[in-house]
């Protein structure tokens, strides 16, 4: 059970970088993020039936800084969106050099 | 060698050289207060310095948003966030000055956390500072801008504290995130916004890899307390194990990103252009160094068993990181990018200390992290104090005959940039922080056998010279190159706001003064190393064997 929590997480984990890597749209790179992290939350419960609580706790604190970095995430893609009428990171290109 | 270092720097190093038998002058004696952790009022008392600054900083973003935004609401927040930061750094002298200690913990209670704390409040101090001219200059008038840099603040102090990855993880979430909105604070310029999205999305990213390093590292061990997980990979002799071998190239990915080390350094350039100047002298000086004081700490505390698995890599990284740095930091035309560079070599450099992982290694990073975070801080206060309204001159021939125009932001900015490159004398502190790089170098040790990292050393030397090219490059432009007619002289005319002149002042004296009496400062951080590095393991062999 645990084995393959774990080689489920390692997928979930994988599909999550690989979206942030080839897609270009802002909102799904970061949805493609918290997918990495939901994957780690994963393997901390699959750990915590090897080692007790902690791991659950953990997942509490991850979650949560998750959604506090959601709420700034969203606020800073607003403000880009007011800017620029688009959220295609490839159109998001004036600091090059 | 030792012999010839103290003829040099006497009371330093013999300092030193007195690690590896009896207890530093120093040193907390056996007397010293203990904090039991498990206890909690024990656990707050052990925290104090952190939490006298998250409510102060919580009280003071009520009273912010309390008023109407306006300019000299955020003058008035920005002063108070200052004498916060005063208070904080008496907390934290007070508590370094009682030599307190800690039963093994989540938290640690030594030297090394309050002298890297005291390195970020400097640091805060000064992007406090220079907020409050930049904020009146740009017409930001939200007051919590300067809240949020104490918000940061915590973060880091807890990062410079925390002894189980757990409480790393929190650190770095806290003040990653406060950071990721004071890039975009500046809301009319597109260039903010596009610099907090992109950090936002790779500093995001980046967590993503840290968090699931530690829980492979959790689930190799079962455990997140620093000396629990080094205790429980020496017990069961867990070195090889490839939950191990795995969580520790996570871990890696997401510090090297953190700190910016070359291959993963794409971001700061852009974010570093795109921020608001005081954040970006913030984050290239504080928020690398809070990074850089957790990687050093977990490296030290809990897999001192398995450098062999990490040694070649931090190596590579260190190396990389030098010359991507320095080689593109060439062909900059921006000076904020032109510090980005700068500061992603400098990492390169901090990096070395890192594989150095001896007691020395730590004084030494401390030592290099007090004299880049004056001289970064230092030229982002001149650029802050040159830059007008929309950060639209930001071109270094801009800088071409400043000498004419402010001979004294010049003579500081030179400074800094030598103190940058390493130059004896005018560059200050810079100089003695290489040379006690490039020992740490060559003094490096595993497991207490000498391995003197030597090609390390000629690396920091070789790559400071591609580095002259283009630090003294903005000096000759300062100082001989005349300034092109088409350009108006308007904003070099300019006298900058009295904070940020203070800053200058004061980074650059500093430099200049802790340069020519290192004496103090070099005690300070050879005392200051991580209590776990005087454990059996990282004990320097008696004298003989480990001279080189």
């Amino acid at each position: 059970m645990v084995a393959e929590s774990l080689f489920f997480s390692a997928v979930l984990f994988a599909v999550g970088v690989i979206g942030v890597l080839t897609r270009r749209n802002a909102i799904i790179i970061f949805m493609c993020v918290e997918l990495m992290l939901n994957a780690v939350n994963l393997s901390f419960i699959a750990f915590s039936r090897l080692y007790g609580f902690a791991g659950q706790v953990f997942v509490i604190f991850v979650m949560t800084v998750a959604a506090a970095e959601a709420a700034v995430g969203l606020a800073i893609i607003i403000a880009i969106f007011r800017h620029r009428q688009t959220v295609n990171m490839t159109a998001i290109n004036l600091l090059k050099g | 060698m030792l012999a010839l270092t103290r003829g040099i720097m006497p009371t330093g190093l013999a300092a030193l050289a007195g690690l590896q038998a009896v207890p530093l002058p120093g040193s907390p004696a056996a007397a010293a207060p203990t904090f039991d952790l498990h206890l909690p009022w024990q656990l707050l008392g052990a925290l104090g310095p952190d939490l006298l600054l998250v409510v102060g900083a919580i009280g003071l973003m009520v009273w912010a948003a309390w008023r109407p935004e306006s300019a000299g609401h955020q003058r008035r927040v920005g002063e108070l966030s200052l004498w916060l930061v005063v208070a904080t750094a008496a907390a934290v002298l007070a508590y370094a000055a009682r030599h307190l200690t800690a039963e093994p913990g989540v938290i640690a209670v030594d030297a090394f956390r309050w002298a890297a704390d005291l390195i970020f409040l400097v640091a805060t101090f000064a992007t406090i500072a220079l907020s409050m001219d930049y904020n009146a200059r740009e017409g930001i008038t939200s007051g919590e801008s300067h809240v949020l840099v104490l918000f940061a603040t915590s973060g880091m102090m807890l990062l410079a504290a925390a002894r189980d990855l757990m409480l790393v993880f929190l650190g770095i979430e806290l003040m990653s995130i406060a950071v990721y909105v004071l890039a975009g604070l500046n809301r009319r310029s597109a260039r903010s916004a596009e610099a907090a999205l992109k950090y936002f999305l790779l500093g995001a990213f980046s967590t993503g890899f840290l968090l699931y390093g530690i829980a492979l590292l959790y689930g190799a061990t079962g455990s997140t307390t620093l000396t629990e997980i080094g205790d429980r990979i020496h017990q069961y002799g867990l070195g090889a194990a490839p939950l191990i071998t795995v969580g520790l190239a996570l871990l890696l990915v997401g510090f090297a990103f953190k700190v910016a080390a070359a291959p993963f350094h794409m971001w700061a350039p852009d974010v570093y252009e795109g921020a608001p100047t005081p954040i970006t002298g913030y984050m290239a000086a504080a928020v690398k160094a809070a990074a850089f004081a957790a990687f050093i700490r977990i490296w030290v505390e809990a897999f001192p068993e398995v450098v062999y698995h990490w040694h070649n890599a931090i190596w590579f990284l260190a190396v990389l990181t030098m010359f991507v740095g320095n080689i593109v930091a060439l062909v900059q035309r921006n000076i904020k990018r032109l510090l980005a560079y700068s500061s992603i070599a400098q990492a390169g450099y901090v990096l070395v200390a890192v594989v150095s992982g001896t007691t020395l290694g730590a004084s030494a990073f401390l030592f290099y992290l007090a004299a880049y975070t004056l001289a970064t801080m230092g030229a982002f206060a001149v650029v802050v104090a040159l830059g007008d309204r929309g950060e639209t001159n930001l071109d270094i021939d801009e800088y071409a005959g400043l000498w004419t125009t402010q001979p004294w932001l010049a003579l500081a900015m030179s400074v800094c940039m030598l103190a940058l490159l390493g130059f004896p004398v005018f560059g200050g502190l810079g100089f003695l922080a290489k040379w006690y790089m490039i020992q740490a170098a060559l003094q490096a040790q595993y497991l207490g056998q000498p391995t003197p990292q030597v090609m390390l050393a000629v690396m920091i030397v070789l790559t400071s010279v591609i580095s002259a090219g283009y630090y003294l490059r903005l000096v000759t432009i300062m100082f001989m190159r005349p300034r092109h007619p088409d350009r108006t002289t308007a904003a070099l005319a300019v006298r900058p706001g009295a904070l940020t002149e203070s800053v200058v002042v004061v980074s650059v004296v500093l430099l200049l003064a802790l340069g020519l009496v290192p004496a103090y400062l070099v005690n300070w951080s050879a005392r200051s190393v991580p209590a776990i590095t005087q454990r059996p393991v990282y004990v320097l062999p008696s004298a003989g064997s480990g001279t080189p």
